[in-house]
Parts: C-alpha cells; sequence; structure tokens
C-alpha cells in the first residue's frame, strides 16, 4: 500500500474495475451542472434515461446570468431559454439547484470550495474545463464533455483512462505581490499550454504549503491551461480548518471521522512520479500575457517576444499571429501597452482574498479606464460589500455587478467590443474569449488593479510600496 | 454511432497552432439547440470578418471545402474549454477525423464520444501532410485498423488509445457499455459506502436548505 501518490489514493478508493482496454471506471461523488447541461439532459431524454444519483449532482446558474440585475427579464431570448433550461431539468430530475436569485448563487468553482461541498479525497466533475479547481482541496476533479455529463448523469460512474503524473514543486517563498496566478502562468510559459497534457498535476513545495486554500484554487485552476485536466494539492491542517464548519461539508463526529481519513491522503515520501518539474519561488515575478495563448506570458519587466529570434518556425508563425491579433509590435516594453478596459472577475480569481488584493492597490486611486469588478459568488459579493471593498472600487470609477461568469467568457453578453484591450484577471486569452476581435492580458486582481491606476499594463510593486510609506 | 474504419475523403489543411475550443466554436453560437446544425458556427470568426462577411481566402470558405471529411492541423487542437459544441461544429460541418500533433485532453474525449477519429501524429509527420495539402487539394484514406495515413505515395502512422480505438471502430456507446456493469457497481457502493459514509449526498440540513432553493 505504500509508495502511492494521491492521485493513486483517490483514483484506487473510487476504481469500479477495469475493462478489458485496461480503462477505469470510476464512481463520481459529486457532479456540478451550470446552464451549459442542456445537451446532456437532452441525450437523457433521447434515449429516455433518468438520473441515477439527483442528489449527487448540484445545479448552479453561473455562465449566462446577467450582472446588471438578477432580473430575467433584462436578458434576451435566447439566454433567458438556456438559464430556463437549467431550472426545467433539474426540476424534472429531482436535481437541487442553486438558482440565480439564491443568496448561494455563484461560479460554480466558487461555490463548491465555499459551501464545503468540494472536499478532500472526492472525485468531482463539471462540463467545465477548470473543475480542476476543486483539486485545490485534495479532491480529483476534472472537466467533462457533454457526453461524458449524460454518462454521469445516467450512471453516477465515468470511464477514464489513467493519466500519468507530474510533480510540479515551487520551492523557497513568493515575492511580496507575486501570488498563485504568477506561478500558474510562469509554470504554464515554461511548459508550454499542453505542456502537462496527460498529466494529471500535483503542486507541492514549501510554497505551496504557504498558500492559503483561496490562492491554491487559483493555481489548480489554471492547470487547464497548461494542458492537465487535473492539479491537486495534498490536503493539510489548513484545508481542514478551511472546511469546518461549512454547511456542505460533514458534521460533527463524521467531520472527525473524515478528516482523518483526508490526512492520510497526502503523496508518500517514496511515491514516484513519471514527470518532476521544480520551479525557485524567488525566481518568479508579477507575470502578464501578451498573446493569445497563456503560455504566451513573461514577467511584467519584460518586452514583447520578437517573432525573427524565434528558431522554432513553427513558434514564430504562431508569434506572428497572436502579436497581429493583439495589436502589438516586437520588442516593445509590456509597460507601454495602453488598455481601454478591466475585468476582475471568474472562477480563477475573483474570491475575498482576491478582492482585497485589487482594493488594496485602488484603495483612494482612479482607475484610468473604465472596467467591471463581477464577484465569484454572491457570498463573496457580500462579504466584500460588509469590508467596504465595493465602495473601494466604485469610488475608483468601477462597476461593481453581481456575481457569475460575466466577462470571462461573455455568454451573458457582458463583452469587449472589437479591437478593445483588457486587463483581466481571468484564465484564457484566447482571440475573440470575451467577445469577437477582444485583447485579453491576463495577470492577477492586484496586477489589474496597477493597470487600471496606469491605463497601461503596470507592475504592483511600486504601488504598493508607496501605500505601505503613506 | 456510425462505426469509424476506413475513410477516403479530401483533407483540408489548417495550418495553425493552438487551435482552441473557443475558436472552433465562440461562445455566443452555444445557446443554439444542436438542431440548428452546428456546422455554421465552426471556427465562425476565422472564416468570416467583423461583418460576417465570409473571408474568401480561408481554407474551409473554398470550393470543395464543404466537401472535406478529414482535416489536417498543428499542435494544441482542441485546448481549452471542454464545450462539446466544439466537436458538434466539426462533426456537423462533415469532418470525421481530425490529423495533428496533438489535441486537447477533453477534446479528444469528447470526438471520440462523437464518432470523430483525433489521429495524432508526429510533428515532422504533420508538416509532411500539411505540404503535400497545399500542393493541391488531396484526397487521403484514413485507416483505423492498421493506424495509418495514406497520401500521394506516402504512408504514415498515427497514435489513437486502445479504447478509442475499439470505441471507434464498433461505434459504441459508453452508457450502452456501462449497463453492462451494473452489478459490479452495486457491489463496490455496498464497500464504498460503509468505508466513506460521509460521501453519500449532502450533510443533514444541507440539501433541504438546497431543495429550498430560489429557481
Ligand atoms: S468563470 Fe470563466 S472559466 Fe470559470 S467557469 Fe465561468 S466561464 Fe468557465
Amino acid at each position: 500500500m505504500s509508495r502511492q501518490t494521491l492521485f493513486d489514493k483517490i483514483w484506487q478508493s473510487h476504481e469500479i474495475c477495469q475493462n478489458d482496454e485496461g480503462q477505469s471506471l470510476l464512481w463520481v461523488d459529486r457532479h456540478l451542472a451550470h446552464e451549459g447541461s442542456f445537451h446532456a439532459f437532452n441525450k437523457l431524454a433521447e434515449r429516455g434515461l433518468t438520473v441515477r444519483h439527483p442528489e449527487l449532482t448540484l445545479g448552479i446558474a453561473d455562465h449566462y446570468v446577467p450582472t446588471l440585475s438578477r432580473s430575467l427579464t433584462d436578458v434576451n431570448e435566447k439566454t433567458r431559454n438556456v438559464i430556463e433550461q437549467l431550472i426545467s431539468n433539474t426540476r424534472a430530475h429531482g436535481v437541487p439547484l442553486i438558482g440565480m436569485n439564491d443568496p448561494r448563487q455563484g461560479i460554480v468553482h466558487v461555490v463548491g470550495p465555499e459551501l464545503g461541498l468540494t472536499q478532500p479525497g472526492l472525485v468531482m466533475v463539471c462540463g467545465d474545463s477548470h473543475t480542476s479547481t476543486h483539486g485545490a482541496l485534495g479532491a480529483l476533479a476534472f472537466g467533462i464533455g457533454a457526453s461524458e455529463v449524460a454518462h454521469v448523469l445516467a450512471t453516477q460512474t465515468l470511464w477514464q483512462n489513467k493519466p500519468k503524473q507530474l510533480r510540479i514543486r515551487i520551492n523557497g517563498s513568493l515575492s511580496p505581490a507575486v501570488s498563485a496566478k504568477d506561478i500558474a502562468l510562469a509554470w504554464i510559459s515554461r511548459l508550454g499550454a499542453d505542456g502537462a497534457r496527460g498529466y494529471a498535476i500535483e503542486y507541492a513545495g514549501s510554497a505551496i504549503d504557504d498558500l492559503s486554500v483561496e490562492a491554491r484554487l487559483t493555481l489548480c485552476n489554471l492547470s487547464i491551461e497548461g494542458g492537465a485536466r487535473c492539479g491537486m494539492i495534498a490536503p493539510d491542517e489548513k484545508t481542514i480548518e478551511y472546511l469546518r464548519d461549512r454547511p456542505m461539508a460533514p458534521k460533527g463526529e463524521d467531520f472527525e471521522f473524515a478528516s482523518t481519513w483526508w490526512r492520510t491522503l497526502a503523496t508518500d515520501a517514496d511515491a514516484s512520479f513519471d514527470r518532476e518539474v521544480e520551479l525557485d519561488a524567488s525566481d518568479i515575478a508579477p507575470q502578464v500575457t501578451w498573446g493569445t495563448s497563456p503560455e504566451e506570458a513573461m514577467p511584467i519587466t519584460g518586452r514583447v517576444p520578437n517573432p525573427d529570434d524565434e528558431h522554432s518556425p513553427d513558434k514564430a508563425r504562431q508569434h506572428r499571429d497572436s502579436l497581429e491579433y493583439m495589436g502589438l509590435k516586437p520588442d516593445q516594453l509590456l509597460t507601454d501597452i495602453v488598455i481601454n478596459r478591466i475585468f476582475i472577475g471568474s472562477c480563477t480569481n475573483a474570491r475575498i482574498e482576491d478582492l482585497r488584493a485589487a482594493a488594496a492597490v485602488l484603495k483612494g486611486r482612479k482607475s484610468k479606464v473604465p472596467g467591471l469588478i463581477s464577484a465569484g459568488s454572491t457570498q463573496v459579493k457580500a462579504q466584500a460589500e460588509a469590508e467596504g471593498l465595493d465602495q473601494i472600487f466604485i469610488d475608483a470609477g468601477l462597476e461593481w455587478r453581481e456575481s457569475g461568469c460575466s466577462m470571462c467568457v461573455g455568454m451573458n453578453g457582458d463583452q469587449l467590443k472589437s479591437g478593445e484591450r483588457c486587463a483581466s484577471s481571468t484564465n484564457r486569452n484566447f482571440k475573440g474569449r470575451q467577445g469577437l476581435g477582444s485583447r485579453t492580458h491576463l495577470m492577477s486582481p492586484a496586477m489589474v488593479a496597477a493597470a487600471a491606476v496606469a491605463g497601461h499594463l503596470a507592475d504592483v510593486r511600486p504601488l504598493l510600496q508607496e501605500v505601505s510609506q503613506s | 454511432m456510425t462505426p469509424f474504419t476506413q475513410l477516403t475523403a479530401p483533407a483540408c489543411p489548417l495550418v495553425r497552432s493552438n487551435v482552441d475550443t473557443d475558436q472552433l466554436i465562440p461562445a455566443r453560437f452555444m445557446k443554439e439547440p444542436r438542431r440548428v446544425g452546428y456546422g455554421q458556427f465552426l471556427l465562425y470568426d476565422l472564416r468570416h470578418d467583423d461583418t460576417g462577411k465570409p473571408i474568401g481566402d480561408f481554407i474551409l470558405n473554398q470550393p470543395g471545402a464543404d466537401q472535406s471529411q478529414i482535416m489536417v492541423t498543428r499542435r494544441n487542437f482542441g485546448a481549452g474549454s471542454s464545450r462539446e459544441a466544439a466537436v458538434y461544429a466539426l462533426v456537423d460541418f462533415g469532418f470525421r477525423c481530425v490529423i495533428a500533433p496533438s489535441f486537447g485532453d477533453i477534446f479528444s474525449s469528447n470526438a471520440v464520444n462523437n464518432g470523430l477519429l483525433p489521429a495524432l501524429v508526429s510533428e515532422a509527420d504533420a508538416d509532411r501532410l500539411l505540404n503535400a495539402l497545399e500542393t493541391e487539394p488531396t484526397h487521403i484514406t484514413v485507416d483505423l485498423a492498421t493506424q495509418q495515413i495514406h497520401f500521394a505515395d506516402q504512408i504514415i502512422p498515427f497514435d489513437i488509445n486502445a479504447v478509442w480505438k475499439t470505441k471507434l471502430l464498433n461505434g459504441w456507446d459508453d452508457i450502452d457499455l456501462t449497463e453492462g456493469y451494473r452489478s459490479a457497481i452495486d457491489s463496490f457502493l455496498l464497500t464504498y459506502q460503509t468505508r466513506y459514509p460521509w460521501t453519500q449526498g449532502q450533510p443533514e440540513g444541507a440539501l433541504g436548505l438546497i431543495a429550498r432553493d430560489n429557481r
């Protein structure tokens, strides 16, 4: 039994059987469903199937919900239709739903941990690639497509090939103003957007031990941007204390019983990985992306790369294409890139600590550009308001919105105009992600706030020094 | 699902890397029901200019492109969002196979679940194939049993996970297969529920809280 990784232990405890080709049938503890689940529910309907374990699925409205109000009359018919399908599908199958007007509404990957639904040792799935987020609490959590969602609904199981395992160690400690987002962009820019494809990641090392649970959620969230389907961190005392007393976590004796098991889940000292990567935390500076893939990231102190310096012809072509789309010139200083808007939101970086970090920079300052702030959940929004953060944002000239996926994906209509350039706390700088022709620069919430104050991409560190000196 | 055995069809080169699923189908089209046909949305923003006019020299807008059933492209195809709609767009357009040096993980399983073959080739072979296609629109043959691609007078091998190969060759669907494992699931659950009782649904009260949801 020794020599097992965190991943092995969860996989083994959930493996029902294997088929002749060696694929495993896994038991699924928790399934989260958002509006996009309509394709999967339609598949069930086509085949006349029911939901096998409705109590193990939780519906949450996030992708299409409006952020200006909480009224379905304020959204166009097609959007309303998608939200209403989530309501009718969950109701028809007896699946619990956190609807748009519920005080616990928010982005699935923010709400799961916040309610204590996410727990160490669970297998969790959702029809959304950022399900990797939940691995931060030591769950094996990954995104799936609509056919797989239909399979989970019908059977509460899933066929999976066991991935290889990669450990990313971040040694040492992070410098001030460097965050989990910067760790993620740093490793993805080094390994590539498909660098971890086919691997389950475990993050380890002293810098990871030091991260708060919320920061770990950010880091695991971005695992998919490096191609890994899941990213995980062994549960420790911080994890256990985070979960204690959350509404959907086990209670009383059950909690003690569960946490005894959670403490055994950490990777054994002599377990081996298929691949190991190490980074020194002190080498990581605040990062920004300049291109149209999360791998096109670099420290804010750098310059836009010159494709002529690239020796791989494919890479050079990719860089040229990215520069053209982003409207940038080779070798220009990153801090010379002027922005039109900012967005702070998404399952990556819209938890309370993220909003505090942005507010610390914006306090008493004005944003030079318009922008939106959409808290990761309605509870986070309430918390931020209790702390007066909303007023800091509003005083800075920014819009304080309701919670949802909002401008991370623009499905609800919160979009950039073509050609607009946005400093964004989200996870994907893909072409058109924030609206047709949109130009996205990914960075941490504090770095977004710094860009807002400067009107161009900017290093947050000097701004924070000014704050501490004043 | 229709089994995939051997396919001879015109191939279409998409000479780009990192074609993510947001590009394969922009999010704004995903509100549509599948019955409208998702082929019209495939690579929409690459196919059309800002005013919605088709861009003439984009590969999918060229004469005969609508006949092609095989796409050849560069690394990291289908990365990003788990949206199966990206596969629906390819399949509804008429594609049955995509050849690339690497694919997004979730994209590949979505593809197989819709009878679309994600064929993995080396970077060098992708280049050879793309070069051959650049000179003239060509019929190529993809043979799943032998895992070979035949074009001009060349043969290149491709990789595919063994389970996926079996599924594609037989046109199998997972839900049907899993029904055969019902008793294995039940006996697994007996042990699992005793060992990890708190994993079975929400603690007392939490579900009530949720059930009183604000729809
Ligand atoms: S916030 Fe963005 S990445 Fe996260 S679940 Fe919503 S759309 Fe997906």
